[in-house]
């Protein structure tokens, strides 16, 4: 039986086993390859998305468990928080080579939605768990600094 | 999203959109040419269609070390393009045409793209240029030195076009054998400090496409099951467990016997279904050692007589002999482990039959001139057969190049075993990543140092072991030379200190086990070993570890002026005349790798428990003229990382040859907070650009080690260092 949510504002309805990881259902089911696989076992976050709002890893979350619910990509990531997000790190030039950044920004934009003036230790905790192999972390942690600046405006 | 993968519809695409296009480059023999889009047999490096768009042909592939913008700055330069409206793509596979420039092979690697490409491409921006002037010239009855070029604009007088105005015209024109380049003091956009990354829009919206997100209809997803220890191989297997599962279609063992290739309608179907796949294995060609042997190996190797003498003008009796007469001797052991590469996006590429009886291949492809010949052999075509589609690669650190090139020989093995009719999208999970082979090889230094009674370097015994590289690859030919991997030693054999008595032992540990280049190859081991024994020497010179550098770095040699010039920047920066902040501790290392010379001071803190925080680095680098400092710093920043990353934290260890780690949890990356700023400072130079990709890594490590000492009066010489008695934290 096909599961419906919310994807990006849209109704979706997906027809695909309910235990099957949502970043599968994303990814490969309904096209959208921005959220990516990068260890399948919520240990490097490039997968993140918002699930009602929240940062969450999506190889992780199951189809079933986002029934009715709201779901956010960064193909879908609107307003204040993700705006001025994308904009300091276009700004500071923060990306290498771009795989981890989808889920480093939507981390970034969870973490400023409820913390719009992050300390150091806050950006350690909340951005702990998305890895960057290219070690992006000075520039990720100048962004989200610099984000916070043009939330204020 | 889908791939337009029809050549035809491609060309036909671009003759309905412009109708008309220059193209500049080089022919077979390297000279300028230029001529009307596919008329003749050259290399574009400059494309401009008739609505003035220009594209730069990238030769070399953008894992993230910002190539894309670099080639694309030195062309604009001389071109005097818009670059709000530049476009860029990648170049097919074509290794006559786009060879790295006195290597030979199409590749990306060795820190070399922007130092080959480097007048490659302004000439070709310069000749594009000097081609549409003369165009513009003669239409307006003008000198061409009349006609001035400004963002894509051609003017002169009360005259002003577009360059897609004269692009037919130009295209008639013979290119200049040697078009006049700007004079540095003229650049607009070469080392200009604000210019921007050309991909940092669509990799912070979504929209970058890596090869894992590109699909073609009737695609089937592949993994392959792998055995425990590498090089095993198989026997046979049972798919019975996966038989009924939803989306799986088959399971067929490698020709190689090399693994079992499982086939289904999805990545994740393709995962669950290998899970339930048994097999087993022949274990007779792979590694039985545990790590624990192997370094007991490395170490009786240079405990003992070296195989080889890598210094040039080395000689151990003549070291030993100055040893033995040396007031002190100060000695050390250095082990490092296997590492692994694991790069974000996991290996994998898509193969699919071409309208000619051949592949193209959709990939973050590193060596499509090792690709080519590779899946040709396996398919029996001709390398020409062999197409490539290179897309955006998420990281490498070395990886994606591989002498064998062997992700894209297994999609190919995959592919002709699924009937050679399917396109194939082969993935490699984290964990094939982690468990799957081709690692930076485990080393061993032992160092001697003696001292005479005003602290003066006497005499240096340098003896290492490690896997060679290079043996039994392709690159064998030219990277070793009467037995000797020169990329094994490198860092240390040629030294520019001026060390009396220098010499170099090297012996090969040899295994079945897959190595392979990691960020900065030899220089990721040999820069921590002789830094590390340099502070250890000055230490016990009771000498300041710059001065103490410095003057082994006196006098007019050229290496030994621009080490010491990025010593004593870094010095200057990081306040290193001043005592460090209480409970702060520093340490210093300078090193030369890749051409590029690059010193660092790193400061550390100690709690009362002992754990260390990383605060600071402060890194001064020398990489000649600079195309893009931005980006020049964001790579001295990822090096650092890496490299510290690494040291703090990762080691692949085996039990009996097989792999004790799997994923992430047991390979732990670098994460944020693990280290603190880095600030980096780039040294004015007028010299040839050189590579800034690994150079920032090697200082890293033994400037940390050096200021943990510092803090403990111990050298942490093994590691990684959390395996050896230190911890780490945030």
């Amino acid at each position: 039986m096909a599961i419906k949510f919310v994807l990006n504002g849209q109704p979706v309805s997906v027809d695909l086993p309910g235990d099957t990881p949502l970043l599968w259902v994303l990814r490969e089911g309904i096209g959208l390859t921005g959220t990516k696989f990068g260890c399948g076992v919520a240990a490097c976050g490039a997968c993140t998305i918002h699930l009602a709002g929240e940062p969450v890893r999506s190889c992780q979350t199951l189809l079933d468990d986002v029934a009715g619910q709201s779901v956010t990509t960064i193909e879908g990531v609107s307003g204040q928080a993700a705006q001025a997000v994308q904009a300091a790190w276009r700004e500071l030039d923060v990306v290498q080579c771009g795989y981890c950044q989808s889920g480093q920004i939507m981390s970034a934009v969870g973490l400023l939605s409820t913390t719009p003036r992050p300390t150091d230790a806050e950006i350690d905790d909340k951005m702990g768990g998305n890895v960057c192999r290219c070690a992006t972390y000075p520039r990720i942690r100048a962004a989200i600094h610099r984000a916070a600046d043009m939330m204020e405006g | 999203m889908t791939v337009q993968t029809s050549r035809r519809g491609f060309l036909k695409g671009i003759a309905a959109l412009s109708g008309v296009a220059l193209v500049v480059g080089f022919d077979a023999k390297g000279a300028l040419a230029a001529a009307p889009v596919g008329t003749l047999d050259l290399n574009p490096f400059v494309k401009i269609d008739g609505e003035g768009i220009v594209t730069v042909v990238l030769k070399h592939f953008e894992m993230g070390q910002g190539t894309s913008t670099g080639l694309a700055t030195l062309v604009a330069e001389e071109l005097d393009a818009d670059w709000a409206t530049l476009r860029t793509e990648f170049a097919p596979a074509d290794g006559e045409k786009y060879q790295i420039v006195g290597f030979g092979v199409q590749m990306t690697g060795g820190s070399m793209s922007i130092w080959n490409s480097y007048m490659q491409y302004r000439q070709a921006g310069a000749a594009a240029r000097a081609m549409l002037v003369e165009a513009a010239a003669a239409q307006w009855g003008v000198e061409p030195e009349a006609v001035t070029v400004e963002k894509g604009l051609l003017k002169a007088g009360d005259k002003s076009a577009g360059f897609g105005a004269f692009v037919a015209a130009a295209a008639a024109l013979i290119p200049p054998e040697s078009p006049p380049l700007k004079d540095p003091a003229a650049f607009s956009l070469i080392g200009k400090p604000d210019l921007k990354r050309r991909d940092n829009t669509n990799k912070t919206d979504g929209s970058a496409v890596f090869a894992l997100d590109v699909t073609l209809p009737g695609m089937v997803h592949a993994v392959i099951l792998r055995p425990d220890r590498p090089g095993s191989g198989l026997v046979s297997f049972d798919a019975s467990g996966a038989m009924g599962m939803v989306g799986f279609l088959d399971a067929k063992a490698l020709p190689n016997k090399a693994g079992v290739a499982v086939f289904a309608r999805s990545t994740w179907t393709a995962i669950q279904a290998r899970n339930a796949v048994t097999a087993q294995w022949d274990t007779s060609a792979a590694e039985a050692r545990s790590t624990d042997r192997m370094v007991e190996e490395h170490l009786a190797l240079v405990r003992g007589e070296p195989s080889y003498q890598v210094r040039e003008g080395g000689d151990l009796s003549a070291t030993t002999a100055a040893l033995s007469g040396a007031v002190q001797v100060v000695e050390a052991e250095f082990t490092f482990p296997h590492l692994a590469h694991a790069p974000m996006e996991p290996l994998n590429c898509v193969i699919e039959p071409t309208e000619t009886g051949g592949v193209r291949f959709h990939d973050g492809c590193q060596a499509p001139g090792i690709t080519q010949g590779a899946v040709a052999h396996v398919l029996g075509l001709t390398p020409d057969k062999v197409e490539v589609n290179t897309v955006f690669a998420g990281g490498s650190f070395g990886r994606r190049a591989n002498p064998t090139s062997d992700y894209h020989v297994e999609a190919a093995q995959a592919f002709a075993l699924f009937g050679g009719k399917t396109p194939i999208k082969l993935v490699w999970t984290r964990e094939d990543d982690i468990r799957g082979g081709y690692y930076r090889p485990m080393a061993a230094h032992r160092v001697k140092i003696g001292l005479d009674g005003d602290g003066k370097v006497v005499g240096w015994d340098h003896r290492l072991a490690v896997q060679s590289i290079m043996k039994g690859t392709p690159f064998e030919a030219f990277a070793v030379k009467d037995g000797v991997d020169g990329t094994s030693a490198e860092g240390v054999s040629d030294s520019h200190y001026a060390i009396p008595a220098l010499s170099v032992g090297l012996s090969d540990w040899t295994s079945p086990l897959k190595v392979l280049w990691w960020r900065s190859v030899g220089h990721s081991h040999t820069g921590f070993a002789m830094e590390v024994a340099m502070d250890m020497a000055a230490k016990a010179a009771g000498q300041d570890p710059v001065a103490f550098r410095l003057a082994l770095l006196e006098g007019d040699d050229p290496d030994r002026k621009r080490l010491a010039g990025v010593l004593r920047l870094v010095a200057e920066k990081s306040g290193w005349e001043k005592p460090a902040a209480p409970g702060r501790f520093r340490g210093v290392a300078v090193h030369k790798s890749f051409n590029t010379y690059v010193a660092q001071v790193a400061e550390i803190s100690r709690s009362e428990s002992g754990v260390i925080k990383i605060e600071k680095m402060t890194c001064a680098v020398d990489c000649g003229v600079v195309v893009n400092p931005d980006i020049v710093k964001a790579q001295m920043e990822g090096g650092i990382g890496f490299g510290l990353g690494a040291a703090m934290r990762n080691r692949i260890t085996f039990t009996d040859g097989a792999v004790d780690q799997w994923n992430f949890p047991d390979y732990v990356p670098l994460r944020m907070g693990d280290i603190g700023d880095i600030d980096v400072h780039i040294l004015s130079s007028v010299e040839a650009p050189t590579g800034v990709g690994e150079p920032g890594l090697p200082p890293s490590l033994p400037a940390v080690a050096n200021a943990i000492a510092a803090a403990t009066g111990d050298w942490p010489t093994h590691l990684p260092w959390s395996e050896n008695g230190l911890s780490f934290g945030a």
